[in-house]
């Protein structure tokens, strides 16, 4: 494969792993970073190994032991994903890499689907690993062959920080050729190097620090930042990621020249920060989210005592919420530099419109399993619940905490454990259970909560785009494995009321969930059904349902239930089903006149 | 005002599923077939379950992929409202081709907001913008199938395009599922001559 290419982001990302010749890859789904792992698992052929770990902290822990063995290694995750895996990440700074070791973080900032828009660059500065972060998909491509070199070259992993604007962007990529595999994979002992006990560790935290400037000096030279000085003009943008671009357009249509000094990598080049600021007298850092690069030019200029004014963040110029735009850099650069900015805003929008919130699937089991749970527990229950596709449950009022992947189980108990009088249950999808909710769970039996547990099992990691988990049976490539079963999980860990339900029986999972609600202690009950959109794949097909407009009465009911293939006729006053039913039958039995039926064939 | 830095900057809005991602995967491939450079911004994840969806193609563009407020060349609407909601990206001597068949939010179904008059969205905008403005639901039926809608709407903003039509049309052909290329070059046809001069 060589030429140009049209490509989303993540797979530009993905060719850009293969080129660099790795060895193993790990990941966890999480938007905007899923389809790396997703294309190069799809590969029809690969000459490395790739899995989906059950989290991000195992998938880094995956990626560092296979760089201990001399293996090129990458993981991937979403910005909050790099939370979990924050323990391996301090300590594998200390101990280093021997392969090259790539750990990608795409950030989400405006929160297109994320619970916070945290910015990775700090967990660089944090662990004081390097970071590369490209201004296109173009470049965030070609950095990642590099990456695996300086991670190499200074025997530390290189963070690779993506937005949702690289991830989810598409543009014509050139591609390279894919390189040899040169490195040895062998595992040498080296307890100094490998077991961070204090002994050891003592020594690695000297050895981080010293590092610092070597890796500084090599990204002074380097072509992934761009300096060039404007002689006839002394004002300059410093400006990092896709927000580099936005400002170059920016000021293309403010119609201004300014030096400009293109960031691309950290620790920053600071020899190339003096030179800017020496030719200058304002500058404004461009950057989303943090003020990572503006609070460093403050402190390189004080230092060497310029008096360059520094616009930014802290003085308000730009935001520190939201991704940036064209529009926001040509607002910031006019403000800080005194220009007239005469572009248009978006205007109020003239007409109502109707909001339009993603929902979940018609035929979605989560559905069904909601409206039993609600009617079992009481409108006026405690339902903390989870990350995922149920998590749009919110607009069912069945959703009544989301804090992070897995703490629905944990917050349901401190919820309990605080005295809370009302029932209590809470509701996790099967890929988070696996992903930290086990933990959870065992707590709540050990510490002796009386909640009831749902695990929403619709048989894939849906809302991140379908990734195989261990309760399916399949690896991240289809390969059949193990298949975890849920049941027997949970009564090994101690749970003594544990069911299977079918939530499209909704009279049965009614029976269960009351007994669940009954019973004193943790219940678990383990609603079964494959998500919709997964069946529907698999050629699993069920007759549409309709209404029969005699038997109508306009009572609405079934418009409560949510699902997009209910319709009301303002003008008959009767409730019809759209071409969007995939025939679950669920609102069958939320009618209490009997006008819903299969379509007559 | 439009932008020099592109050849032409399009906003596609529509509701997640119906098909936004596919029209700019063609536009972009076909682009890129004919040297040009493209940049394209998409919506993912949680707006795919029937959410608002807003995706930017940019050809003959070397920068970011969100195009400026007011300064697109053009619209592609695939649904009345979501052309109303994104409005404001389009340049005022732009041009907008919209379905004007709507697709009713769970918010509408359950009553709890009401959806406004297509024709008077369609009017609203005629007074600022040049628009086409036309069942394709009913076109898409026509064609064979009613989720080729994506691409009857494609057919009738191809004539803004500066891609050349066979271009777009092995493009389609290479992107459908290779049962429904008869009807997706139909309902391509059939869209395209809404607005062939």
């Amino acid at each position: 494969m060589s030429g140009r290419e049209y490509m989303l982001g993540n797979v530009a990302i993905a060719r850009g792993i293969v080129e660099g010749a790795v060895d193993v890859v790990s990941g966890y789904p999480g938007t905007p970073s899923s389809e790396i792992v997703d294309t190069l698992a799809s590969m029809n052929e690969r000459d490395f190994y790739i899995e989906w770990s059950v989290n991000e902290k195992v998938a880094m822990e995956v990626a560092a032991g296979a760089s201990m063995a001399g293996a090129r290694s990458v993981v991937t995750m979403k910005h909050v994903g790099l939370n979990v895996a924050a323990d391996p990440l301090m300590t594998l700074a200390y101990m280093g890499v021997k392969g090259g070791m790539v750990i990608i973080v795409a950030d989400d900032p405006s929160c297109h689907s994320s619970q916070n828009e945290q910015d990775t660059r700090r967990y660089s500065v944090f662990s004081q690993i390097p970071c590369l972060e490209p201004s296109t998909p173009q470049q965030a491509k070609d950095m990642i062959p590099y990456a695996f070199e300086l991670s190499e070259k200074y025997e530390i992993p290189v963070i690779f920080r993506s937005t949702t604007r690289i991830s989810h962007g598409k543009s014509d990529i050139k591609l390279a050729p894919v390189r040899q595999k040169t490195g040895e994979i062998k595992f040498e002992k080296n307890p100094d190097r490998w077991v961070m006990v204090p002994k050891n560790a003592r020594v690695r935290h000297p050895h981080l620090l010293s590092i610092q400037q070597d890796i500084r000096g090599e990204f002074e030279f380097s072509g992934w930042n761009e300096l060039s000085i404007e002689a006839e003009n002394n004002i300059g943008v410093i400006a990092c990621g896709t927000a580099a671009v936005y400002a170059k357009e920016a000021l293309d249509r403010l119609g201004i020249t300014a030096s400009f000094l293109k960031i691309g990598t950290y620790p920053i080049p600071e020899d190339s920060v003096r030179q800017l600021l020496a030719k200058t007298e304002q500058v404004i850092v461009i950057e989303e989210l943090e003020p990572v690069i503006e609070d460093q030019c403050k402190v390189i200029a004080r230092d060497v005592g310029f008096e360059t004014e520094i616009f930014g963040k802290a003085d308000g110029i730009l935001p520190r919420t939201g991704e940036f735009n064209v529009d926001i850099c040509m607002e910031g650069i006019a403000r800080a530099f005194g220009i007239d900015s005469c572009e248009c805003k978006p205007a109020t929008q003239a007409m109502e419109l109707p909001v339009r919130p993603p929902a979940m699937c018609p035929g979605c089991s989560h559905r069904g399993t909601f409206h039993v749970m609600k009617k079992v527990f009481g409108e006026d229950a405690v339902f903390p619940s989870d990350i995922g596709c149920y998590t749009l449950g919110i607009q069912h009022g069945t959703v009544d905490t989301t804090l992070c992947m897995g703490a629905s189980i944990s917050v349901a108990s401190g919820i309990y454990d605080a005295g809370e009088k009302k029932p209590i249950c809470c509701t996790i999808g099967d890929s988070t259970f696996f992903h930290t909710g086990i933990n959870s769970l065992m707590n709540a039996i050990y510490n002796k909560s009386d909640i009831t547990v749902l695990i929403l099992d619709n048989r894939t990691t849906a809302m991140t785009g379908h990734q195989p988990n261990p309760g399916m049976g399949k690896t991240a490539t289809y390969e059949p494995t193990v298949e975890v079963a849920f049941d027997k999980l949970c009564s090994a860990m101690g749970a003594e009321f544990v069911e299977v339900v079918d939530p499209y029986d909704m009279d049965a999972t009614e029976d269960v969930l009351q007994r669940a609600k009954a019973y004193e202690g943790v219940s678990v009950v383990i609603a079964k059904r494959a998500c919709v959109i997964s069946a529907a794949r698999e050629g699993i097909r069920y007759t549409p349902f309709m209404v029969d407009t005699n038997l109508c009465k306009g009572c609405r009911k079934c418009l409560k239930f949510g699902c997009p293939a209910i319709e009301f006729d303002e003008v008959s006053k009767k409730a019809s089903i759209n071409s969007m039913c995939s025939g679950c039958g669920l609102c069958v039995e939320i009618c209490n006149f009997d006008a819903i039926m299969e379509v007559k064939k | 005002m439009t932008s020099d830095l592109s050849y032409f900057d399009l906003v596609i809005a529509g509701v997640g599923g119906q098909g936004a991602v596919k029209v700019s995967d063609i536009i972009g491939k076909a682009a890129v077939s004919d040297e040009m450079s493209v940049r394209a911004a998409e919506t993912h994840g949680m707006a795919q379950r029937g959410g608002s969806v807003v995706n930017y193609v940019r050809l003959g563009c070397e920068l970011g992929s969100l195009i400026p407020c007011g300064s697109a060349h053009g619209m592609l609407a695939l649904e009345p409202v979501e052309a109303m909601r994104y409005i404001h990206d389009v340049s005022k001597d732009g041009i907008v081709v919209m379905n004007i068949s709507p697709i009713y939010p769970v918010t509408v179904t359950s009553g709890q907001c009401t959806y406004p008059d297509p024709k008077e969205i369609a009017a609203r905008i005629e007074k600022d913008y040049r628009v086409v403005a036309f069942d394709a639901v009913a076109l898409a039926r026509q064609a064979g199938n009613i989720k080729t809608l994506n691409v009857v709407m494609l057919g009738a903003i191809s004539s803004y395009l500066p891609i050349a039509e066979e271009t777009l049309v092995e493009c389609i052909k290479n992107l459908v599922p290779p049962k429904t290329i008869d009807t997706n070059l139909k309902a391509f046809r059939l869209g395209r001559e809404t607005t062939r001069q």
